[in-house]
């Protein structure tokens, strides 16, 4: 399969969900996955979308880079397609978990992480209202696993909000954080790059609702 | 003699030194009574981060077991066993304790006999209900070889002697009822039917549920099934595999109601009538009512 470039991507998402305009919360991840597949993620390392709704973006990024086929892309959504509106990684190759259900990522890329493995891992600021992310969040600042990134697409979606930012409750727990602009591609990768080597790390990406 | 769970801390202990494939992924219960090890992760009291961690560790290839008390195991992550392992097709053996009553004084918070009913309801896992210490390490390290989703339920009540059939174990043969006693029900249910012309069969994996070992081994019509836990959980195991005979079928198991007692387990069991005496007056009526029909 050939690779595609970022300029690609509006042509593959109306592949997937036609020339309307498109669903905000699929794209709100859209830059931030284009920067993690096109220059962080090594061949080693695992990307995690907890996510898993609006996966248009994931789909199109995942086609850019030759990871899903292209001609798959129409079918998003369709009886037996392998592209749903939640991804299931038994279906896909290239999807590293299933999502959709909420608080279920973060949990997942700790004990991935624990073998070493570098792990990232997206998850929504709507979606750490679920307890089950603060789980993670504590025992993974509290031992030190360092290999394990966590990524929040910001979108200011939660409807109680995080006073004074989310990374706040991350550092509290012993991580390191840096917040970007989640649509500066640049900006983005010095983010994700700008960690201790004792720590987890988290990026808060902030995009405009 | 050792109790499961005494056995369970040793056999993990090993399983650990001896196979760098197995971690342990403990939520504080349990951690006290093993030796440290890099790969015995303690996550706090956490269950669902439990559940997350161990698939994470499947994820990776790793052999992941998790231990907790019955209901924090089963109930409190349910989804997380639903979707961290079920869905992600990823496995993990969980194994708890404190089957049902055990912690009778404890109250309805430290129980959970719909445990084996409620994993039932999720697909591909296999549940392993040992009846003595020896089954445990015999399932246990069974379990330990596979990548599949095994849920081992320990208890402190156990039987006299162990089991190790696969399937149906035929222990009595007899003319009347056929009594198939699940797990630790054994030893109660071998008094209860003592001086009664009934067989009396044994089975410690309930699922997946063996069709046709009971089929092969049924003489008769009329089933009664002994169950530690809720009363009925494998009734509709039982009518699938005798879906094309006529059969009858006594449930007999831990009532779905809230018990509002406290005392011990040997009260517990007298209650829901698992002891002997209940188990006997239940077949002897089941025996006579089935006659008048």
């Amino acid at each position: 399969m050939t690779t595609l470039g970022h300029g690609d991507l509006p042509e593959l998402l109306t592949l997937l969900i036609g020339d309307e305009k498109h669903d905000r919360s699929s794209l709100s991840t859209l830059d931030v996955l284009w920067v993690l597949y096109d220059r962080v993620l090594g061949e080693d390392d695992r990307f995690l979308l907890s996510k898993g709704h609006g996966p248009a973006a994931y789909y199109a990024v995942l086609a850019a880079k030759g990871l899903i086929r292209v001609e798959d892309l129409p079918r998003f959504g369709a009886f037996d397609s392998r592209l749903g509106h939640h991804p299931d990684r038994v279906l896909v190759p290239g999807v590293e978990i299933s999502s959709g259900s909420l608080g279920h990522g973060l949990p997942i890329a700790v004990g991935a992480a624990l073998t070493g493995r570098r792990v990232f891992c997206l998850v929504g600021d709507g979606e750490l209202d679920e307890g089950s992310n603060w789980e993670a969040v504590q025992w993974a600042g509290r031992i030190g696993l360092a290999a394990l990134t966590a990524i929040v697409v910001d979108n200011h979606s939660s409807t109680y909000h995080w006073p004074g930012g989310v990374e706040k409750r991350f550092e509290l727990e012993g991580w390191t954080s840096a917040r970007a602009d989640g649509r500066d591609h640049d900006v983005l990768e010095r983010a994700l790059a700008a960690r201790a080597n004792a720590a987890p790390h988290v990026v808060v990406a902030e995009v405009l609702r | 003699m050792t109790t499961m769970r005494e056995r369970f801390y040793r056999l993990a202990a090993d399983a650990l030194e001896d196979d760098p494939r197995v971690a342990m992924v403990f939520a504080e219960i349990g951690v006290a009574e093993m030796p440290r090890h890099p790969r015995l992760f303690n996550v706090g009291i956490r269950e669902q981060l439990m559940i997350g961690v161990a698939a994470g560790l499947a994820l990776e290839g790793m052999r992941p077991v998790v231990h907790s008390y019955t209901p924090f195991v089963v109930e409190r992550p349910y989804e997380q066993i639903k979707l961290d392992l079920g869905h992600q097709d990823l496995g993990a053996v969980l194994v708890s304790t404190g089957a049902s009553y055990d912690a009778a004084n404890s109250g309805r918070t430290h129980q959970a006999p719909e445990d084996v009913a409620a994993l039932s309801a999720l697909p591909g896992w296999t549940i392993h209900v040992p009846g003595h210490p020896d089954e445990l390490e015999r399932l246990f390290t069974r379990s330990l070889a596979g990548d599949d989703r095994v849920y081992i339920r320990m208890s402190q009540e156990t039987n006299d002697a162990p089991f190790h059939g696969d399937g149906v174990v035929v222990l009595r043969e007899g003319s009347g009822l056929f009594v198939l006693a699940v797990g630790p029900t054994l030893g109660e249910t071998l008094a209860a039917t003592g001086d009664l012309d009934v067989t009396v069969a044994y089975l410690a994996t309930p699922r997946p549920f063996p069709d046709a070992a009971l089929r092969e081994a049924l003489r008769g019509t009329d089933v009664v099934l002994v169950e530690p836990y809720l009363a009925g959980t494998s009734a509709g195991e039982v009518s699938r595999a005798l879906r094309d005979r006529p059969h009858r079928l006594l449930a007999l198991g831990v009532p779905n109601a809230e018990f509002r007692h406290y005392g011990t387990p040997a009260e517990h069991r007298r209650a829901h009538g698992l002891d002997a005496r209940g188990i006997r007056a239940a077949v002897v009526e089941f025996a006579a009512s089935t006659r008048r029909l």
